[in-house]
């Protein structure tokens, strides 16, 4: 649709792995003619539809809205988590990015809290177990005062929502070079430790999902700062300061444990 | 079929209050011994199942996708309405009332808006308790716009992804239930049927979608809050899980289907570029507030839009609409942007589009202005389509967005098949023949959060908890079924040369339905349409491929039993359709216009919710009728001139 639109071929290496249990490969596919203006899932379901005609299993991949905000695509791309492009999601991210020729290579999401499933879908529950141990506010339905009675600045409000455009992709965890989740997991203790309505649990909320964290196997944060990177809605690493403010805090003067 | 709406007799702003009194309770301690299932964890489903956990239930809750917060409701942009009349300027429970049952062009149930009007306060109030980081004023207190035409500012919103926050609000509680032991959530599991026993509801059966192992799960309720079936136009808004199946195989074990015809079809959409196009994006009609939409006056002109000078440019709205122009509502604005392609106005390289022009608003407000109020949509259009809307104007076009029908239900929300239940936008209630924007996220939430948790108790009281057995007779016999359909997928298609893909049907299901029962239909469309179904589908079943297993993870597999349910359930849309012989709401029958070719609604004959009953295989489904009764609005014909 663009004037700029052009049919470019590419290499894409692919990994390939039945089960968790098989050994997995990288195998060489032609994409066949692209055009630029597609993204990248596009260019995939366009493979996939070629290896379906020939008769063999299409690559196995996680999507779903393809508008950047479900969270469920990613793979890593060219060794970096969504490709290249800044804040961006797999299913944003368009093939005008890549030249004709280009090796492109496709791999899961790597890392020890998420094992792998098929192909390029791995398993990304830990992140709900880690939101099921505290981010969130105890509320019962029915019993909620009246929204105004709550007031909060806007640039408070801003804030926590920064925090909260977090989509769970598990990005930041792939990015890492220790698999941690503290981006993830700092955005959503941020927001509530910013907002009234968190104040209650918050001493309890970092003790208890850091802890988890740590039980679910993903690693410790190194200052890299590869999550900010990879996160494709560019959720900032001052949230996992926060979250560290928040967990001292609460370890040395809160009575949770 | 007897169809008993349940609406409570007594004054209308009373019916709400005066049934929950009248409805029968469980008592607290009892309430453990009853189990639920709840299919789906969109803001319907994630909001009733944490809703019944926190009431003691025990809750079991399904979701296709890997987590329960990736369900499609996360993609609303625009917002949420509530009547809390925060901005002063009149608004009332009784105008949300009005606004949404005029909205829907007088197709739906007053009892149930005005009970979504009531409760959409206390959603706020819920949300906000939540932690739900709404948009605020400088004072602390929310911000409200207005949205979709209204003449009130009732729309709660954060930035553009509402949708996003309210779901992970509703998520949270979820998960908190999870945490606690009350419900169990099966992400990566799909309904493939259901199971009904002496007339009731009795549980699902599902394929794991890793293993591909089908399983039985039994309860004393079933919830089904599995969303729209826009997907059926292969091209749509939706995602692309989204998909019919849950609610058809309800439908042909004896839930009745409401007004499937009804589909909302929203103006801005970025257009198709290819063959290869997998959804459609949505750009929030907020856009048309500062953009004006036109198309060459010449058909065929193929110059630049930069090159078509003022005298040569038609703004086909303001002409035609001068009070509304290109503010005119939701279907008006897409059928007349189809109108213009058809007549071979549309721009573009497929010629499917037409321009969304802001320089005339750059040069009134600065450009600077402009990029405030809707640099973040420019960024996303610029990233999908490598051009700058400031510097040439936008290409949009209609796609399909949401479905106003589903699954029949009455005042308690249950479909015709006793202890099934439906929320959001599976069912059909509240929406009438067109949804205002910002009412979806309302909806979903209004059943979920306050709707069921007061209205299963009284089935429940009703039904007693005996133990539900699902190795039983019914529940085996329902599971071969599904078993059988699965082998026949694999199995019956070819797996050599020149056989076709299941997209590909699922593209020329698609086509088939956006040409004959989109935005305009008429009879020898609809009729053509209809006969051209029995053929897709033999040729699905004996040469779609379908590569893999079932004992595994097999996408392809997923994607084929969709297909095929959206292959059988564009009938009954396509037989809806052609019993409606009259323009409404979302969409235009040709047959019915006014003198100046504008939709013509017929209440003398279609004031009623047309309902269908699934009668066999090679049958056509049975119509029957609810009549709809205004007692306290008077159906009024629309009009934008």
């Amino acid at each position: 649709m663009s004037n700029t639109s052009k049919i470019i071929n590419l290499t894409l290496k692919i990994w390939r792995q039945e089960n968790p249990a098989s050994t997995g490969v990288f195998k060489n596919y032609p994409s066949g003619p692209i055009s630029t203006d597609m993204s990248f899932l596009e260019m995939l379901d366009v493979v996939n539809e070629a290896l379906t005609q020939q008769g063999e299993e299409p690559v196995a991949f996680d999507h779903d809205c393809r508008e950047g905000i479900c969270g469920a695509c990613g793979t890593v791309i060219n060794g970096q988590a969504h490709g290249h492009q800044q804040g961006t999601t797999l299913c944003q991210l368009h093939m005008r990015n890549f030249k004709d020729g280009d090796t492109i290579v496709i791999e899961p999401f790597r890392s020890r809290a998420f094992p792998l499933i098929k192909d390029l879908i791995v398993d990304r529950s830990a992140l709900d177990t880690l939101v099921a141990e505290g981010g969130y506010v105890s509320v019962n339905t029915g019993g909620a005062t009246e929204a105004n009675a709550i007031l909060i600045p806007q640039q408070t409000a801003d804030q926590a929502l920064d925090a909260s455009e977090c989509i769970g992709c598990g990005a930041c965890v792939a990015a890492c070079p220790n698999g941690s989740a503290m981006l993830f997991l700092s955005a959503k203790v941020s927001q509530l430790a910013l907002l009234p309505q968190g104040q209650p649990e918050r001493a309890k909320r970092a003790l208890a999902m850091v802890r988890k964290m740590d039980e679910l196997g993903f690693g410790n944060c190194g200052n890299e700062r590869e999550c900010e990177a990879a996160c494709p809605k560019q959720i900032s690493i001052t949230n996992i300061a926060r979250l560290n403010r928040e967990y001292f805090k609460a370890s040395l003067f809160s009575r949770e444990k | 079929m007897l169809l008993d709406a349940k609406i409570p007799t007594g004054p209308l702003a009373e019916k709400w209050d005066k049934h929950r009194f009248d409805l029968k309770l469980v008592n607290p301690a009892n309430k453990r011994k009853f189990d639920i299932i709840v299919v789906g964890s969109g803001l319907a489903g994630a909001s009733a199942s944490a809703s019944l956990a926190e009431m003691g239930y025990n809750v079991k809750t399904f979701c296709i996708q890997d987590s329960p917060r990736r369900a499609h409701s996360i993609a609303a942009q625009g917002g949420i309405n509530a009547a809390k009349n925060y901005q002063n300027d009149g608004d009332s429970i009784f105008r949300l009332f009005y606004d949404t049952i005029k909205g829907g062009d007088f197709r739906a149930r007053e009892a149930n808006v005005y009970r979504l009007a009531q409760v959409s306060n206390n959603i706020i109030d819920q949300c906000v308790a939540q932690g739900v980081p709404f948009a605020r004023e400088y004072g602390g207190g929310l911000a409200n716009r207005s949205f979709g035409g209204a003449q009130v500012s009732r729309t709660f919103y954060a930035r553009g992804q509402t949708g996003q926050q309210l779901l992970l609000g509703a998520y949270g509680a979820l998960m908190r239930q999870v945490k606690l032991g009350k419900v169990t959530m099966l992400p990566r599991q799909e309904m493939l049927d259901l199971v009904v026993e002496d007339g009731v509801a009795r549980g699902i059966i599902t394929r794991n979608l890793i293993t591909g192992a089908i399983e039985c799960h039994g309860a004393h309720a079933v919830v089904l809050a599995t969303g729209g079936y826009g997907n059926a136009y292969f091209l749509s808004t939706n995602a692309m899980a989204s998909n019919v199946t849950a609610a058809f195989r309800a439908y042909k074990r004896g839930a009745a289907m409401a007004n499937p015809c009804f589909v909302q079809i929203h103006p801005t959409c970025i257009p198709v570029h290819g063959d290869y196009q997998s959804k459609l994006t949505l750009m929030s009609e907020s856009l048309r507030n500062d953009g004006r939409v036109w198309v060459p006056i010449k058909p065929g002109d193929k110059r630049a839009p930069g090159d078509i000078p003022e005298a040569e440019r038609d703004y086909y709205l303001e002409k035609k609409y001068p009070s509304f122009g290109n503010l005119v509502p939701r279907d008006v604005a897409s059928r007349n942007a189809k109108e213009q392609c058809d007549a071979g106005k549309g721009v573009g390289d497929t010629g499917l589009a037409v321009y969304l022009d802001f320089a005339d608003a750059i040069q009134r407000d600065s450009l600077a202005t402009v990029q405030k109020k809707y640099g973040n949509l420019f960024h996303m259009y610029e990233k999908i389509t490598a051009q700058n809307p400031t510097e040439r104007p936008m290409m949009i076009y209609p796609a399909v967005h949401y479905a106003m029908g589903g699954l029949w239900v009455d005042y308690n929300l249950m479909s015709t098949i006793p202890g099934l239940f439906v929320l959001g936008e599976a069912n059909f209630s509240d929406h009438g023949a067109n949804r205002l924007g910002a009412s979806a996220l309302m909806q979903g939430l209004a059943d979920g959060y306050f709707v069921i948790p007061a209205t299963i108790g009284a089935y429940l009281a009703g039904h007693g908890s005996r133990n539900i057995d699902p190795t039983g007779q019914a529940f085996l016999a329902t599971r071969k079924e599904a078993e059988g359909r699965i082998s026949r997928l694999l199995t019956g298609g070819g797996k050599g040369a020149g056989k076709r893909t299941v997209d590909d049907f699922h593209r020329q299901l698609g086509l088939l339905l956006w040409e004959h029962c989109g935005m305009a239909r008429n009879e020898k469309g609809l009729q053509e349409a209809l006969q051209k179904i029995p053929a897709i589908r033999e040729e699905f079943w004996h040469s779609a491929i379908v590569p893999g297993t079932g004992q595994s993870l097999n996408q392809s597999l997923e994607r084929a039993g969709r297909v095929a349910d959206f292959i059988d359930f564009a009938q009954v849309m396509v037989v809806d359709a052609l019993q409606r012989k009259e323009s409404c709401g979302c969409h235009l029958r040709e047959e019915s216009q006014t003198p100046e070719n504008e939709a013509l609604r017929d209440d003398s004959n279609y004031s009623h919710v047309a309902v269908w009953e699934y009668a066999g295989k090679d049958t056509l489904p049975t119509l029957h009728k609810e009549p709809l009764s205004f007692e306290n609005v008077q159906p009024s014909q629309r009009s934008y001139k």
